[in-house]
């Protein structure tokens, strides 16, 4: 299989490597510069490997349904793109209901993620009260919750005070991102304190100067927690799916999920329609690219 | 990597004006600032776990409101004596090490390997990493028709290969889980890689220069510094990999529901069968609990783990 052959030629990849000595000028120089050409031809080629599937989907939803039904060797003969399966799907009206639901469902959680988020963070890394200790390891407790493992019951839950097939059921249960918390806090700690203490010598309150001293100060945790939590909202498929019924409130996965049955045969826009639910998230990759990356790192956040 | 850790009670960093409760000044504030963030915590974690445990003593239905009899132990004495239950954990735990393994290894080969090269860090990141952001969806529509069965490009290299009959890799039980697993290393590996290149990012390059003069090979070099100094994020990729992998569902449900026949049936798919399909949200309940004790221990584990390295570092 894919593994085993991609895991072979990289020990290979490595254990091929010339030394890369700096000693003695000359030779180590070319030696450590030829072990970094094979190392980059080696990644070079598993880079090609890991942009095959999103190709050959790209490719694939870029010919005819009749083309593309008749399998590989069609596909790859195919030289007339067309983009007759992407108009189909933005005409066909369903694709629009799914943008609709998912940008609303994510922005909403997203924006109340953040300010709860916040607030709670700032409490916790700027105030001493009774109960902190209690608090916060019930918020380390919280952050080990499978969240995934409680969909029954939420939808118990929900279903009792009537919000099920609401763009609710999907918002409100992914408000409580802990690990949101958790980072806010750590970036206000390293926050210096001296802006706050003149503020509150202003006579400014907690509430005047979270917002108008810690939020302002908070532009680029706010951005990276913004939009992680939106990628994570947006692709969030076991929640929806089972809260929401009503085909005209199903975001993108679930919408994806439940067509793709009947859309039999015509591959061409089954790939058209799994790109275009991931193409917002593709946009927001590529201009935001820096901070989704440190964000990914800076928080080992994993849905 | 700021993963959470118990703090110690900071020095308040404000003035403390003697206002009501003396020694807490802020009570109020702080918990006007907090509640907002509570009420969700309680409403959408805590109770639902609360009433996930208490129903699994209940013959819950999701047909019906209210808990239903009680039914003692009933719940877990049948999951834990149904072949089904212990087959989906089975294969939960099948798929994770399916995963975890290659994702470790592959993603740190990769990150090694890109920290070496210096150009063309952008192409790297868009090849390894723009997979992990696609919906779950996305991602399960293009593996499946890869993986489709006589003319599906996986297939039609199995041919070129001259293999006249090429496996239906996702409709052949032995093999299907194996291609989800396939499917969600191509699509996760980014994470790690990007976690990998943090911490690689963070070694001084001194030290390497310093082995180099010592006569250490790059192999060297990677296996006394490298790996070493990179064990703090190999044990954190490794207890998130293994807890998101115990938590799959969404690959699973997409690619195969659970089949051919149940032989990619996890444990969160029995649970969401159990409720959702038989209506029986009290056992469904019974193997929720279970899988997040196993969950849970884990996660616990990953804490000592950190206070531990915290205190040696």
């Amino acid at each position: 299989m894919a593994t085993q052959t991609v895991g072979g030629s990289n020990t290979s990849g490595v254990s091929a490597a010339a030394p890369a000595t700096r000693g003695a000028k000359n030779a180590s120089q070319n030696s450590t510069r030829t072990f970094n050409v094979i190392c980059g031809v080696v990644l070079g080629v598993f880079a090609v490997i890991w942009l095959i599937p999103s190709l050959w989907a790209i490719k694939t939803s870029l010919t005819s349904n009749a083309v593309s039904a008749l399998g590989t060797p069609a596909i790859l003969k195919d030289t007339s793109p067309t983009l007759a399966s992407y108009l189909t799907l933005l005409k066909g009206g369903d694709i629009w209901h799914w943008y609709l639901a998912s940008f609303v469902t994510s922005a909403v959680t997203v924006v109340l993620t953040l300010v709860f988020g916040s607030m709670a963070g700032y409490a916790l890394s700027r105030m001493r009260f009774r109960g902190r200790n209690i608090v916060f390891a019930l918020m380390l407790a919280g952050i080990m919750i499978p969240g995934q493992v409680l969909v029954v019951p939420i939808f118990e839950g929900l279903g009792a005070v009537n919000l099920l097939n609401t763009y609710w059921a999907v918002i409100l249960p992914q408000v409580p991102a802990v690990i949101a918390v958790f980072v806010f806090k750590q970036f206000f700690d390293g926050l210096p304190v001296e802006m706050e203490e003149a503020a509150r010598l202003d006579g400014a309150g907690y509430w005047r100067i979270y917002r108008s001293v810690i939020m302002p100060l908070s532009k680029p945790v706010l951005a990276a927690m913004g939009i992680l939590s939106f990628v994570n909202v947006w692709n969030s498929l076991l929640l929806p799916l089972f809260v929401v019924s009503n085909p005209d409130l199903m975001t993108i996965p679930v919408g994806l999920a439940t067509v793709q049955g009947s859309f039999g045969q015509r591959y061409s826009d089954i790939q058209a329609s799994s790109l275009l639910g991931a193409l917002p998230l593709v946009i927001l990759f590529l201009f935001f690219q820096k901070r989704i990356v440190e964000g990914v790192a800076g928080t080992g956040l994993k849905g | 990597m700021s993963t959470p850790t118990i703090a110690p009670l900071q020095v308040p960093a404000t003035s403390s004006k003697q206002r009501g409760n003396i020694g807490y000044p802020e009570n109020k504030p702080a918990w006007l600032f907090l509640a907002p963030f509570a009420v969700f915590f309680v409403l959408f974690l805590v109770a639902p776990t609360i009433y996930m445990i208490i129903s699994s003593f209940f013959n819950t239905s999701i047909a019906k409101s209210g808990l239903g009899s009680f039914a003692g132990l009933a719940n877990y004495q049948e999951m834990l004596t149904k072949a089904e239950f212990w087959s989906s954990m089975g294969h939960t735990l099948l798929f994770t090490v399916l995963t975890v393994i290659p994702l470790v290894v592959l993603s740190f080969v990769f990150a090694v390997l890109a920290n070496r090269v210096g150009r063309g860090q952008w192409f790297f990141r868009l090849a390894f990493f723009v997979p992990f952001i696609l919906p779950s969806a996305t991602i399960s529509l293009i593996w499946v028709f890869i993986f489709a069965p006589t003319n599906g490009l996986f297939a039609q290299v199995q041919t070129w290969l001259g293999n006249a009959v090429p496996t239906p890799v996702l409709a052949d039980p032995s093999s299907a889980m194996i291609g989800i697993a396939v499917a969600t290393i191509w699509w996760t590996i980014g994470f790690n890689f990007i976690l990998y290149l943090a911490g690689l990012q963070d070694i001084p390059r001194e030290l390497y220069e310093a082995a180099s003069i010592d006569g250490a090979s790059p192999w060297q070099q990677i296996r006394f510094l490298t790996i070493p100094l990179l064990s703090r994020t190999t044990s954190l990729v490794i207890v998130l990999q293994i807890i998101a992998s115990l938590k799959v569902f969404d690959q699973v449900y997409l690619m195969t529901s659970g089949g051919p026949g149940t032989s990619t049936q996890v444990a969160l798919g029995l649970i969401t069968n159990t409720a959702f399909t038989d209506f029986r949200s009290g056992a469904a309940s019974a193997a929720a609990v279970l899988l997040f004790i196993v969950i849970l221990a884990i996660a616990i584990i990953r804490q000592l783990l950190e206070r531990n390295q915290e205190r040696t570092a």
